[in-house]
């Protein structure tokens, strides 16, 4: 076991006490198969600290009632409690303005809201829009779905043997024709954090607009709107250690007011006869429907509780894993690790020799270590290394150096067993 | 939680690392592609039927140990067999895999070694999909014969 911290060795910031985070959350107590459970799976999805769980109960037992409805008490406190949290979102991402959050079901949502809403009414024959090719299916097909109906073409800008974006190619491919861009802040099949900065500006030059996928990236490294320039910046709230059925799309207030409604209903409107409808100012002009309340509320207590553990004490916890975890599984004989990009995130995908990774993911599942073993929603970033599926390690607050050697340990189990 | 060796027995060890009638069947009368979206296996079965007879049947495929072993093992089991006995050993091997009391272990020969796959649902599709793949080859030999 090492016993040398790596954080303190690389990181500027002061190291996570991790054994006290791990305390905030309860799941992380129970054995798994008799041994400890080692969870390295939080880029499918991230483990609950207590004090989302108690915000979540908190609102159903003190003040759950719907919002901008009732002139009852109940109702003001649901509506002020889920309204707070656009301003924490706002502040975790340097927006400019409340409006500019909307709240949505998850990225994938706020992504079909951006195609149906923004690109759709802009998108005709013959036009193009700009993806990388380490997008998540989520990122990948809205635009399909898009392209077909308006008859325009889905270009893809391939992704290098290391797994990052080629901006070389990326510039060559924004055109006239570019009418949209959406691309992933960070790879979750790879790690690969994306210079979206650099690509943001390069479709501006174009005149093209851009979302960013950052379901990856938020809370793993701080992100900042306004200095990346971005028009649309979407995440998920279960990646953030929220509730699942809960995200975020955040939208520049000039595009947004100039788009049409995504869903028609209740919350949505000004103004309704059999006629015709107006509609409501963004943001719940995109709100159609009674919210997901106590869902919001509980993706407020996460952005909390991320904030004062410090965004980039996190980072730099994660990248110390990262860069402990990619030496020691070079040490595994037969390991091949997918995505070696310059600069990654707490994401680590890898096959070893032939074993099938699913196999991998059983045996470690019965030494107690959690990883996703498959194609990670990302078939074609598989495709490009000419594999069906890989083993993937992800990090997050709560993990240490001892889950790591856990994971080694028990990748030695799978050697033994199938090699 | 069973043990990793109830799941990963020798036979599916061996079965996986040296795959029996891992080939083409040419020429074959019937013929189905498997998938599983879930982990993207594929396999390919392909068959000769003779007089209502098995006489040689073959699988291809990218996969997971499980299902290497269960496709391996079912085309050992199934070759001189005749289609009716192929279709009640499907049934069976359902039963096997999914079922806690599924009929005794000692009727189904070698394919019982896979019954430890009852205990993770999340793998029981590894296990099924050669014998899915080979129900879509027989019923559906109209449309998935040979080239």
């Amino acid at each position: 076991m090492s016993t040398v911290n790596p954080v303190q060795e690389h990181a500027a910031v002061a190291p996570l006490a991790v054994e006290r985070i791990r305390a905030d959350f309860p799941i992380l107590a129970q054995p798994m198969n008799g041994k400890r459970l080692v969870f390295l799976d939080s880029a499918a999805s991230a483990q609950k600290p207590v004090a989302v769980i108690r915000a979540i109960e908190e609102c159903y037992q003190n003040y759950y009632a719907n919002i901008h409805r009732g002139v009852y008490q109940l109702s003001q406190r649901s509506t002020q409690a889920y309204e707070a949290v656009r301003g924490k979102v706002r502040a975790l991402l340097n927006g400019a303005d409340d409006r500019e959050v909307v709240f949505v079901r998850g990225a994938t949502e706020a992504i079909n809201l951006v195609a149906h809403s923004y690109v759709r009414p802009r998108l005709g024959p013959g036009d193009e829009i700009l993806i990388t090719g380490m997008e998540h299916h989520s990122n990948i097909v809205p635009w399909q779905l898009l392209c077909e109906q308006a008859g325009a073409t889905l270009v893809v800008s391939p992704i290098t043997d290391t797994g990052e974006v080629d901006l070389e190619d990326f510039r060559s491919r924004l055109t006239a024709r570019t009418k949209f861009v959406s691309v992933v802040h960070v790879s979750n099949a790879l790690g690969t954090v994306n210079p979206v900065q650099e690509m943001i500006a390069a479709a501006h030059e174009r005149g093209a607009a851009v979302l960013v996928d950052g379901a990856q990236s938020v809370p793993h490294l701080s992100v900042d709107v306004a200095e990346l320039g971005c028009d649309f910046y979407c995440f998920s709230g279960h990646k953030i250690y929220g509730p699942s059925g809960v995200g975020v799309l955040w939208g520049r207030l000039d595009l947004l007011r100039e788009m049409p409604p995504y869903q028609g209903g209740g919350e949505m409107i000004r103004y309704v006869t059999f006629e015709r409808s107006e509609f409501a100012e963004p943001p719940q002009r995109f709100e159609a429907g009674t919210p997901n309340i106590a869902g919001v509320v509980g993706l407020g207590a996460a952005i909390d509780y991320v904030h004062a553990i410090g965004t980039e004490r996190v980072a730099a916890h994660e990248h110390a894993l990262l860069d402990y975890a990619t030496a020691r599984l070079g040490e595994v004989e037969g390991v091949r690790i997918i995505g070696t990009a310059a600069a990654k995130a707490g994401v680590i995908s890898f096959v070893l020799g032939r074993v099938h990774p699913h196999d991998i993911g059983t045996v470690l599942d019965l030494e107690g270590v959690a990883i996703r073993a498959g194609h990670h929603c990302a078939q074609p970033v598989m495709q490009r290394y000419g594999i069906a599926a890989t083993a993937r390690a992800s990090f997050g607050v709560y993990n240490t150096y001892d889950d790591v050697d856990a994971l080694v340990r028990a990748l030695g189990k799978v050697r033994e067993l199938f090699i | 939680m069973s043990d990793l060796r109830d799941l990963y027995q020798e036979v599916i060890l061996d079965h996986n690392k040296h795959p029996r009638n891992f080939r083409s069947v040419e020429p074959h009368s019937h013929q189905a592609d498997g998938y599983n979206p879930l982990c993207g296996d594929r396999v390919t079965i392909q068959l000769s039927v003779e007089d209502g007879m098995i006489a040689s049947i073959g699988f291809q495929g990218d996969g997971c140990a499980i299902s290497t072993a269960s496709a391996s093992i079912m085309t050992e089991v199934l070759e001189g067999k005749t289609v009716d006995e192929a279709q009640a050993l499907f049934d069976q091997f359902h039963d096997l895999v999914t079922r806690d009391e599924a009929c005794p272990e000692a009727a189904l020969g070698k394919i019982a070694v896979l019954a430890g796959v009852r205990d993770y649902p999340m793998r029981v599709k590894c296990a099924t999909l050669a014998w899915h793949t080979l129900h879509a080859a027989l019923t559906e030999k109209d449309e998935v014969t040979t080239e």
